[in-house]
């Protein structure tokens, strides 16, 4: 059977690439082919590598016909984020102030992939430093949505999400801070998911904000991101908030996952009180369909998550305005030369920093100020921690809880200009990252228009395994099997 | 009209010591940490700040961070977190510092100074805190341009805070050199101002004496030497006074010690000053410090001076003042112990010890480890004095020698030929030489009853035998040719 990129998961291609049914090589060029045909109409890619990729992919052949192995993602190929370091490759964090870095060094992630036979065929746009949810933060490039080029990808991942959605890449990175991986997951009809805090090694990847973010992967199937998951935990001596805890191999997990008995929590409010009726619809019916495979359905309270976007961007610019203090212009990046330090700090960051990542790091600058500091970072964290013990309640009660990941389906590019109307996108998303929980955003449904609508899983922490049980369960269930119509 | 009163004023300082720990790598990467290396040599992505690079903690660091605090008397936290000070500056590669704002690894210790107060009780000043934080870089500044050199940023510091006891520049400097005392005990750090392994900043007020509320306080930086402290807290106490005895206010500020002209100027006051916007560091976690961690490391820790004095006192029946310099540093605290093993008269080889050796080392401007003596070597010259067969004078020309050329007393005393050795024969010519020169005067004011002649006598004679005489022995060999 010739080989079909549009019909394959990262799964099967690493059997095939491994039992030598295809060549990575075949697999590649296929994908460098798909790009050069849907990157003009979605713009995923902020650099593409096809000579590398190539490269890489035919070494992969030569070690497999010597009989070397040649890893568990071998011939796959990936697209990294443009915020996680790949060697010798600029990393652009989209934003002007990174121009002309290149990375000195590989996240641990992009070690890891590689050594599975991970082949990495470019890196992908997001909103600036990861701060968005559209995508349009982008200082360098504006990314679609495959399902309608009219639309957005969601973000901060969109390029990523994007990407996949296209199939030109089977698996890619994103990041993760308050629904960056899971909310282009959704707009994108892709597997998107968040590991728990600790989960994934952040090393290399340029730090947003420190005691939220998460690298996670996008996926075309639910075992691919088990399979990519498995090969990026565990502990990693260059992040001392990675896990000591042993990473599971999650993809022999999902072999013996069985969901009859599973506690399913949902919060009522999230459905009824959804602006768009057929996300609520749509996710009311995966819930549904949980029931009929076995699970048993409890309402959950989780009185303080509604205070998740205040808290998250409270936190989350405090830690961001402290963590792009480096972007100077002294050591690398942009430098905007006007003779003295203090100067050249002005008019670097000014230059160099888009509106969006300069409205946090004010933001966050003021709320760790001397007289702001207990009214906001310090209050911020007390009811971080109330959100905390709220899914600690709810989980003592269920395994697992599930809702819409977005209120609404992917819309409309330039359609919301306001800042605080995008900040609402996350509203779903941001609880789990401020609480450190597993989440997952699967493709649950399509709208009338044809977008594609996430239901968002979340498990406690550590616990992915659970999350993975219920969502190919789900995935099966479900059999949807329909290519973003693009190209 | 009446007479004025004059208000007497009262100092209050407190002291902030920076001390390098001497760590083999950085507090949080693992560069290599080095004095005088090559400029920007021992970096990493870690330490350079570069984006993605995350901070782990080496546990050295807290080793002797614990080390530090028990040396201080101080607690020591059960566990530990760090926060971040926020601010720009070129040679502060994350734009941000590693410290510990709220929670410091060490807290409420004491340092016992070597000074009383009028009732006789020694004074005593608390240790507020003492904590971890990372060194910044270094900014060489050159004209029309600055360098930056980051081998040094991201080397471990701990930061001591004295409680505001101090009443003196005396008492300062009393603080500083028994600090420095008991951390030269652990082998935590160089300890080197000139170096800047060892900084200090000095917090000074004045208040009315007797009054309760502190005075606006002026910190004081830039000295680079124990001297310069206390001269700088002296010419702060002098300025603050007449500020204010003139009706004058102090202003909360910065100033900068000017070691040319002896003076304090004003740097930036605190009105203007950054805010940091500390907060918790969310790339480390917590850090616990399990109890019996810390009792390992107290028991590996040496003897320190405060114990080791008492025992001195107690065991060799010291002067004060004398066991006080023995202890001062660990080496000669040591050495004196050694060689006290190997010669069981403690007093007479403490008064050599805190005597010569100390004028020695003085004289040179080097420590104990900088003389080329053993305590073998001391306790073999001493044992020549013993026998008689060196005198006091040229006991200590033989060790002088020694300290140059590291050879044993004896070798010493054969090269320079100091030697006494029993020549009957030329002792008794030196007497007769000597009573014949001296008949008129010292030999017959002698006779005369005048006893001190016999002292200038014998002296004469030991002159005339090179040195190479023992006065004690000369004496009665003199007296018995005089009376005949």
């Amino acid at each position: 059977m010739p080989f079909d990129l549009l019909k394959s998961d990262a799964t099967s291609i690493a059997q095939a690439v491994r039992d030598g049914s295809v060549s990575a090589e075949t697999v590649v060029s296929e994908t460098i082919k798909r790009m050069a045909a849907t990157e003009p109409k979605v713009g995923a890619f902020l650099q593409q590598d096809a000579e590398g990729a190539l490269a890489q992919a035919r070494a992969i052949d030569a070690a497999r016909k010597q009989g070397k192995p040649v890893g568990r993602l071998a011939g796959v190929p990936i697209a990294i984020k443009d915020n996680i370091h790949v060697e010798g490759r600029p990393t652009t964090c989209a934003s002007r102030i990174l121009d002309g870095f290149i990375a000195p060094y590989d996240a641990t992630v992009t070690t890891r992939l590689r050594a599975e036979g991970a082949v990495i065929v470019g890196k992908t746009n997001l909103d600036e430093f990861a701060m968005g949810s559209s995508c349009e933060n982008s200082a360098l490039k504006q990314t679609r949505n495959p399902w309608d080029v009219t639309r957005v990808p969601g973000g901060s991942s969109g390029g990523s999400a994007a990407a996949v959605a296209a199939r030109s890449a089977l698996v890619s990175l994103g990041t993760d801070t308050g629904g960056s991986i899971r909310l282009p997951g959704s707009f994108c009809g892709v597997v998107g998911m968040k590991p728990s805090y600790g989960r994934v090694s952040r090393y290399g990847a340029i730090a947003f904000a420190s005691s939220l973010d998460q690298i996670g992967p996008l996926s075309v199937s639910v075992r691919d991101s088990a399979l990519t998951l498995s090969i990026m935990a565990g502990r990693d001596d260059h992040d001392a908030t990675s896990s000591k805890r042993a990473a599971p191999d999650y993809v022999a997990e999902l072999a013996k996952a069985n969901i009859k008995g599973l506690r399913v929590g949902y919060v009522p409010a999230y459905f009824d009180q959804c602006p768009d009726k057929e996300v609520a619809k749509t996710c009311k019916l995966g819930l549904e369909r949980l029931r009929n495979l076995g699970a048993t359905l409890v309402e959950v309270n989780l009185p303080n998550a509604d205070h998740g976007i205040e808290v998250y961007y409270v936190v989350a610019s405090a830690e961001a305005s402290s963590n792009l203090s480096r972007f100077d212009g002294v050591r690398y990046g942009m430098r905007a030369d006007k003779g003295n330090a203090i100067a050249n700090y002005f008019a670097t960051r000014g230059a160099g920093f888009g509106t969006e990542v300069k409205r946090r790091i004010m933001l966050g600058t003021y709320a760790l100020s001397a007289g702001a500091y207990d009214e906001y970072y310090g209050r911020a964290s007390k009811v971080r921690t109330l959100i905390v013990n709220d899914f600690v309640r709810a989980f003592g009660g269920c395994d697992l809880i599930v809702g819409p990941t977005v209120p609404f389906t992917a819309f409309k590019a330039g359609e919301k200009s306001d800042p605080l109307s995008m900040y609402l996108c996350d509203i779903y998303t941001i609880p789990a990252s401020l609480a450190g929980l597993c989440a997952l955003s699967l493709p649950a449904g399509f709208s009338k228009a044809g977008l594609p609508i996430g239901l968002h899983l979340q498990a406690p922490p550590y616990a992915e395994t659970t999350l993975f049980a219920a969502a190919q369960a789900l995935e099966r269930d479900l059999g949807l099997d329909r290519l973003a119509p693009i190209a | 009209m009446a007479t004025a009163t004059t208000i007497k004023y009262e100092p209050v300082i407190g002291l902030e010591v920076h001390v390098q720990l001497k760590t083999k790598t950085k507090a949080f990467c693992s560069c290599k940490v080095e004095f005088g290396a090559p400029a920007n040599s021992h970096t990493c992505p870690v330490c350079l700040g570069l984006p993605g690079a995350l901070p782990v903690l080496n546990k050295e660091v807290v080793t002797l961070a614990i080390k530090v605090g028990l040396a201080l008397n101080c607690q020591i936290a059960h566990r530990i977190k760090f926060d971040r000070k926020n601010y720009f500056y070129p040679d502060l590669p994350k734009g941000y510092q590693i410290t510990q704002y709220d929670g410091p690894i060490c807290f409420d210790g004491i340092l016992e100074l070597p000074i009383h107060d009028a009732s006789g009780a020694p004074r005593n000043c608390r240790v507020t805190r003492a904590h971890l934080e990372e060194d910044a870089g270094k900014s060489i500044h050159l004209e029309g341009s600055t360098l930056i050199d980051l081998n040094r940023a991201g080397t471990a510091l701990v930061e001591i805070v004295s409680a505001p006891d101090l009443r003196s520049a005396e008492e300062a400097h009393a603080y500083l050199t028994t600090l420095k005392r008991n951390l030269s005990y652990l082998d935590v750090s160089e300890l080197s101002m000139e170096k800047g392994s060892l900084r200090c900043d000095a917090n000074i007020s004045i208040k009315p004496e007797g009054a309760i509320k502190l005075g606006t306080r002026v910190e004081v930086k830039n000295m680079n030497s124990f001297k310069s402290v206390a001269s700088a807290i002296r010419f702060e106490i002098e300025r603050q006074t007449k500020v204010v005895s003139a009706g004058g206010t102090l202003h909360q500020e910065t100033r900068l010690w000017d070691e040319d002209q002896l003076c304090t100027r004003a740097m930036r006051s605190k009105e203007e000053a950054n805010d940091y916007r500390y907060f918790p560091e969310p790339d480390l976690s917590w850090f616990n410090i399990d109890r019996k961690w810390v009792e390992q490391i107290q028991s590996s820790l040496p003897e320190l001076p405060e114990k080791r004095l008492l025992r001195f006192l107690d065991d060799y029946k010291l002067e004060r003042g004398e066991a006080e310099f023995l202890v001062s540093e660990r080496e000669l605290a040591e050495f004196f112990e050694h060689a006290v093993k190997l010669y069981q008269k403690p007093r007479k080889v403490a008064a050599w010890v805190a005597g010569e050796f100390s004028h020695a080392m003085q004289e040179r401007a080097i420590g104990v480890k900088g003389l080329k003596i053993t305590p073998a070597a001391l306790i073999g010259l001493m044992d020549l004095l013993d026998a008689g067969k060196l005198n006091n004078v040229t006991a200590k020309e033989v060790f002088a020698a020694m300290l140059d050329s590291g050879e044993d007393a004896l070798a010493v005393a054969r090269r320079l030929n100091k030697l006494i050795e029993q020549d009957s024969g030329a002792v008794d010519k030196a007497i007769i030489e000597v009573m014949l020169e001296f008949a008129d005067k010292a030999v017959a004011d002698y006779k005369a009853g005048k006893d001190v002649a016999l002292g200038f006598l014998v002296g004469q004679v030991v002159r005339k035998l090179k040195g190479k005489a023992n006065p004690k022995e000369i004496a009665p060999l003199l007296t018995k040719a005089i009376r005949g």
